[in-house]
């Protein structure tokens, strides 16, 4: 009797869970399949009632529309180089600076990783305005230097590299190396790199995602079109007096689906690298 | 220990280059940590000092700088735009925050239950949203929040024989836009978040409160919570600083008007800063806003200190 009516709040609470999480699920993904339709519309169709809800035939109009008003393509170029170029030098610069705090001895070593993770607690705003003095200054405006040079600046990136060296590079080994006399960057890069490499996987997933969609950053240094990231051409597209939906929702879509299809390959690693990065830290 | 044992071993092998081999390794850990230490100076450091000292000065960012006391400030404090922005941030904190937390927590629980399968498959969509950018979520949700009566969400509230809402001017409309465009996009983050601690609580400890005949709430209420605590602390403290910080999504939604239903602190320095050209006040708002996260932050690790006793 007992396991019947267990058997029954079982099948219950299996049909509730499956329906909240079904909701969830559609409600997540919808807005991607919307987008696609309004790409795929022309906006008489999207403005009018009602609107369109099934993809229609104008993805070739709507998308030769993005590329006449925003230079689409370079923009994704910049994005490209911009978030690749920063990530490989955070990886380098973060994980030399690692290896230091984990295995080396000098001088004022703890207060100084003290201090790297103290600036992780200010607001990147509170120094906006004369960051931005800085690059004019510098006559780095409009040049890609004033997004990836400040980029290379990654306190995390440094904590997660001490705490991964710390725990998966052996002193032993380290001690070792030495002792048969190699230099202390022979060392970082025959001993650490290797074995460091799942935490460099997980700190590349953070920064260049982080890299690719920020946006106040790149809006305030980049002013010409040439330099845009593709955060900032979007922004060109909503800017026009007469809003073509199927326009803006085209180049969206496209600027999104690189990302997305990345994500979809490499989904373990990155939900764990994007949310064990969060709980480390 | 270990260590102190190799560094004997290693004084024994190499007693007499022992010196030059420490400095040595001084010098290249100076040495592979200062780049940090170099940039922060220049692009960190030394923006905030000045920020400091910008807040004083009235400065177009071209001329002469000139030495006005806490005129920025009390510039600011009077304007009323600036408390309707402050307004506005903190109303958007508590409806994009809290129902984010709450059915994360919800989610995760379901994703959770050993009754479901195809969990791989429920955790990559809700996941989806956080890997695509701001600028991208603001511009879709703006276009279904479309003030029109054809804009998505209007047609969906005909069905329910709602009038349309006028989303983009109400002073309403634009908060609950906005707030959906955060919770949408971070929703899904935080369940894996959530996930993770439901994970690391060993099963033996709902079967044995199920033993003793305690209900799901109770479970909830008695397992669940206390040992998700420093996760629901953690993301509570993201989310609100993320929250004050609230940017993208209302620039892209309400575009160069900054109006007032929707600017939010940030969006308010930058319109100081970068379309008035008034860097002194901008500052000031840049340093106001600073104190604010200090003590939003200060209160959450007072209440996180308290709750965890």
């Amino acid at each position: 009797m007992s396991t019947i009516s267990q058997t029954k709040k079982n099948t219950v609470s299996k049909l509730f869970l499956y329906t909240l999480l079904t909701i969830a699920a559609f409600l997540s993904i919808f807005p991607f399949y919307w987008m696609f339709v309004m790409a795929t519309n022309d906006n008489s169709a999207i403005n009018s009632l009602p609107p369109a809800y099934i993809p229609g035939s104008e993805l070739v109009t709507n998308f030769t529309n993005v590329i006449n008003t925003i230079d689409f393509f370079g923009a994704m170029w910049n994005s490209v180089i911009v978030s690749v170029i920063t990530t490989i030098g955070v990886l380098f610069l973060c994980s030399l600076a690692g290896f230091a705090f984990a295995k080396f001895q000098f001088k004022g070593k703890n207060f100084l990783f003290v201090a790297i993770l103290v600036t992780m607690m200010i607001p990147p705003q509170l120094g906006l305005i004369p960051q931005y003095y800085i690059i004019t200054q510098l006559d780095w405006l409009n040049d890609l230097k004033a997004i990836i040079v400040p980029g290379l600046i990654d306190a995390f990136g440094i904590f997660w590299m001490r705490q991964y060296i710390s725990s998966n590079v052996p002193d032993e080994l380290v001690d070792a190396a030495k002792i048969d006399g190699c230099s202390n960057f022979r060392v970082y890069w025959n001993i650490a790199v290797p074995v460091i490499i799942p935490a460099f996987a997980t700190l590349a997933i953070i920064k260049f995602m982080y890299i690719w969609n920020d946006f106040l950053w790149p809006l305030v240094v980049l002013r010409d079109e040439p330099s845009f990231t593709i955060q900032v051409a979007l922004r060109g597209l909503i800017d026009n007096y007469v809003r073509d939906n199927g326009m803006i929702l085209s180049g969206t879509f496209w600027a999104t689906v690189p990302l997305i299809i990345v994500f979809l390959l490499l989904n373990r690693l990155f939900i764990q690298s994007l949310t064990e990065g969060a709980v480390k830290s | 220990m270990n260590q102190t044992n190799s560094g004997i071993s290693k004084k024994v092998i190499h007693k007499k280059s022992l010196l030059t081999e420490k400095k040595k390794e001084a010098i290249s850990g100076y040495l592979y940590i200062s780049p940090f230490f170099i940039l922060f100076a220049i692009f960190g450091l030394f923006p905030i000092l000045f920020s400091f000292y910008l807040g004083f000065q009235k400065w177009n960012g071209l001329g002469e700088m000139e030495f006005v006391g806490f005129q920025n400030f009390k510039w600011i404090l009077t304007d009323q735009v600036f408390w309707t922005s402050l307004a506005n941030t903190l109303i958007m904190w508590v409806l994009g925050t809290i129902p984010q937390l709450l059915i994360g927590i919800i989610l995760a629980y379901a994703l959770n239950s050993a009754l479901i399968k195809m969990k791989g498959l429920f955790r990559v969509s809700v996941f989806m949203p956080y890997v695509t950018s701001t600028v991208a979520v603001a511009i879709v949700f703006g276009v279904m929040f479309n003030s029109q009566e054809f804009g998505l969400f209007n047609v969906i509230l005909s069905w329910f024989g709602v009038e349309a809402v006028s989303w983009s001017t109400s002073w309403w409309g634009v908060k609950i836009a906005i707030s959906t465009m955060v919770f949408w996009r971070w929703v899904g983050y935080n369940t894996i978040i959530y996930l993770a601690g439901l994970q690391a609580i060993p099963n033996e400890l709902y079967e044995a409160a199920q033993i003793d005949g305690a209900t799901v709430r109770q479970k909830i209420q008695y397992i669940t919570i206390p040992i998700l605590r420093p996760i629901i602390i953690l993301t509570v403290f993201t989310s609100t600083i993320g929250a004050l910080q609230l940017f993208t999504e209302p620039l892209i939604f309400i575009g160069r008007t900054y109006r007032e239903e929707g600017i939010t602190v940030v969006l308010y320095l930058y319109r100081e800063a970068f379309t008035n050209l008034s860097f002194g006040p901008a500052s000031a708002a840049a340093i106001i806003l600073f104190v604010i996260i200090i003590i939003l932050s200060s209160i959450n690790v007072w209440v996180a200190n308290r709750l965890g006793r």
